[in-house]
């Protein structure tokens, strides 16, 4: 095991060559230019390809290749650049190809500012590009995850043939924090399907999302629901604090559940019972535990740096059982510990007046 | 046995039609149907089938046994038939993949026996590119269509060329979109009509058509840059052999070997066959100069001849 002082974006890297990450391609955008720079440096050094690309779109379709051909491959951007994407990730959706994307989230809309955000929630776990898909969403909350989601994303890739997404931010992928490697160790599957040649053994392969045919076409689609199912049964992910004896819950995702991880501290140190759970995979989303939470607690926060996106998921997971109220700042504000804290206060006085 | 005369008929129709000059008149067509004195048709299978002819040519192995969609007249059944034979002729099934285009030649994987890969609209290099970079000792090509290479592909192409992918591209110049059914392309001649420029193209409203060739024959990168046709018998000779030149030459590693090939589309010029190959000839080929844009020079040829 070895502990090294990192940036988020560059343990990212890192962690992507220890992955076995064979190809990466992107174009470099603030705040994750870090990742290409740190690739174009050391990913020669491990015969590896990295390439950048004329524009995300090109990035994105250079995976498709790669991944087609069977390799391991990567690209990340932030907000603007992972729009850019959405055409190339449905058609690598479409045609099932296992690959690992970045989004270290800015805030929007538009150019909006360098600062980080979380306003792609509704683009990453809804689809974001044309036609019914999804990607398997992981939101990392510190450097460590950075580094640990690599590799779990890739396994999680090749596993479903199913592209991946890391949900990260602009203050996760920049901060500085200690991060261990060594825990990890890629899984090599194996890929028959994969455009390599044809020799005469096999039939030609092909990779595509083309099916002009409607009854094959939902046939194939039937076929990713059915996938999606078994990664909603097998994959969820999420952490538990303070939910045992929790009278009110605070659901938060990625940066914004280590800021309300202190912000329960204080609220415990007043005597308030609260307890956050916070989704690691944001698809498939932790419903069934949210629906088992709703049972005991008296109304759930959800806290985010957006104007209230995970909320409709939180909703649609509890069904009505108890209140679900929003905190968020947007524009790349972060919220402090404090006010997330007065904002729980202010929602337990109204419900005891109520 | 059969009658030299009647081979002789035989051959005239084929050059008649081929050269697209003469009509096939019925006392031809007459003769070439009429049995001739002790002798008879046989029926139950081709006549190219007899054991006393002697092949002179076959379906290439690696073009699928399927009836294709493509219109009547169309060029992309010839070239993709081009395609086939020279990785015949090379040997490459095994090392060859291939990237199909949105466009008409969507379902190009139907037909060609090797791994493909289908990509979207306009981004064919990048993909190839993806392909190509990590399997370096394989052949990749891409085949696409003006309006995917020249409109909406358009960066992918320049970057693309620009950085000397080792790669073959084809691409098919028929002035029009084809799939969609005749709208107006980068490549529409001017005073064109098509479905989206009814009038005829205006240069003055949509700009002149782009010579992707000429372009993309400024770039370091190409390598390899010749504009064809294949609407007589001639052109499909040198387009093929453009196309083993290409592939010959990616061995080299030496940058992108571009192919444009004026193509026919009959249907969404509104023409017979026979008068969309002397729209070729008259309209198009005036636009789009046939011949070499780029050649190896100097080092690079030398290599070549030692190579094949």
């Amino acid at each position: 095991m070895e502990t090294k002082l990192m940036k988020g974006n560059e343990a990212l890297a890192e962690a992507a060559i220890q992955a076995g990450c064979d190809a990466y391609f992107g174009y470099p955008i603030t705040p994750q230019s870090e990742v290409l720079e740190y690739l174009a440096k050391e990913m020669p050094k491990h015969n590896r390809i990295v390439l950048q690309a004329e524009s995300e779109i090109a990035s994105i379709n250079m995976i498709y290749g790669a991944a087609g051909a069977g390799f391991r491959s990567m690209t990340s951007s932030s907000s603007p650049g992972i729009s850019l994407m959405q055409e190339g990730i449905s058609y690598i959706a479409g045609a099932e190809l296992p690959c690992l994307i970045v989004n270290v989230n800015r805030a929007g809309p538009g150019l909006g500012t360098i600062q980080p955000g979380q306003g792609d929630y509704f683009q990453s776990v809804k689809g974001g590009g044309h036609g019914d898909y999804k990607l398997i969403v992981l939101a990392p909350s510190s450097v460590q995850e950075m580094a640990d989601f690599v590799f779990i994303g890739f396994d999680l890739a090749d596993k479903y043939r199913n592209p991946v997404l890391i949900l990260s931010d602009g203050a996760i992928g920049q901060m500085m924090e200690k991060v261990t490697f060594g825990k990890f160790k890629p899984v090599k599957v194996d890929k028959p399907w994969a455009t390599i040649g044809k020799p005469e053994t096999r039939e030609r392969n092909y990779i595509t999302s083309l099916h002009i045919q409607p009854e094959k076409l939902e046939k194939s689609n039937q076929k990713l629901v059915a996938k999606y199912k078994t990664i909603q049964e097998n994959e969820v992910r999420f952490e538990e604090l303070n939910t045992d004896d929790a009278e009110y819950l605070i659901v938060a995702y990625g940066l914004c559940a280590r800021i309300c991880h202190k912000a329960i501290n204080i609220a415990r140190e007043k005597g308030i019972k609260v307890g956050l759970l916070r989704p690691i995979t944001l698809f498939p989303y932790p419903s069934k535990r949210l629906a088992e939470l709703a049972e005991k607690t008296k109304f759930m926060l959800t806290v985010e740096m957006n104007a209230g996106q995970m909320i409709e998921d939180v909703k649609l997971s509890v069904n009505g059982k108890v209140p679900v109220e929003f905190y968020g700042r947007m524009g790349g504000m972060i919220p402090n510990p404090e006010e997330i804290v007065e904002k729980l206060e202010n929602l337990i006085q109204k419900s005891h007046a109520i | 046995m059969q009658s030299e005369e009647h081979l002789l008929v035989e051959e005239k129709i084929i050059s008649t039609k081929g050269a697209g000059k003469t009509e096939v008149t019925d006392e031809i067509l007459k003769q070439a149907t009429t049995p001739i004195e002790g002798e008879k048709f046989v029926f139950d299978k081709p006549r190219c089938m007899d054991d006393e002819y002697e092949i002179v040519y076959e379906k290439p192995k690696t073009l699928v046994d399927v009836s294709m969609h493509y219109c009547p007249g169309c060029a992309h059944s010839l070239v993709h038939k081009l395609i086939m034979e020279v990785i015949d002729e090379l040997g490459i099934q095994e090392e060859t993949i291939g990237v199909a285009p949105v466009g008409c030649a969507v379902f190009a994987y139907d037909y060609m026996n090797i791994d493909m890969s289908e990509a979207a609209h306009g981004r064919a290099t990048a993909v190839a590119t993806g392909i190509k970079r990590l399997l370096p000792d394989k052949y990749v090509f891409t085949y696409q269509g003006d309006g995917d290479l020249a409109a909406i592909g358009t960066a992918e192409t320049i970057h693309t060329i620009n950085r000397g992918e080792n790669i073959m591209i084809i691409f098919i110049n028929n002035a029009v979109y084809g799939m969609t059914s005749g709208q107006m392309a980068p490549t529409t001649l001017p005073g064109m009509k098509t479905t989206t420029s009814p009038n005829g193209r205006d240069t003055s409203f949509y700009g002149f058509p782009i010579k992707v060739s000429e372009l993309i024959s400024q770039l370091p990168g190409a390598f390899y840059v010749t504009r064809q046709a294949v609407n007589n018998a001639t052109a499909v000779r040198r387009a093929r052999k453009a196309i083993l030149n290409a592939l010959r030459y990616q061995k080299l590693n030496k940058g992108t070997c571009f192919i444009e090939i004026i193509g026919n589309c009959p249907s969404n010029w509104k023409m017979t066959p026979i008068e969309a190959s002397k729209f070729v000839d008259d309209s198009m080929i005036k636009a789009f100069p046939l011949g070499d844009v780029k050649v190896p020079k100097g080092e690079d040829l030398k290599n070549l001849q030692e190579k094949n």
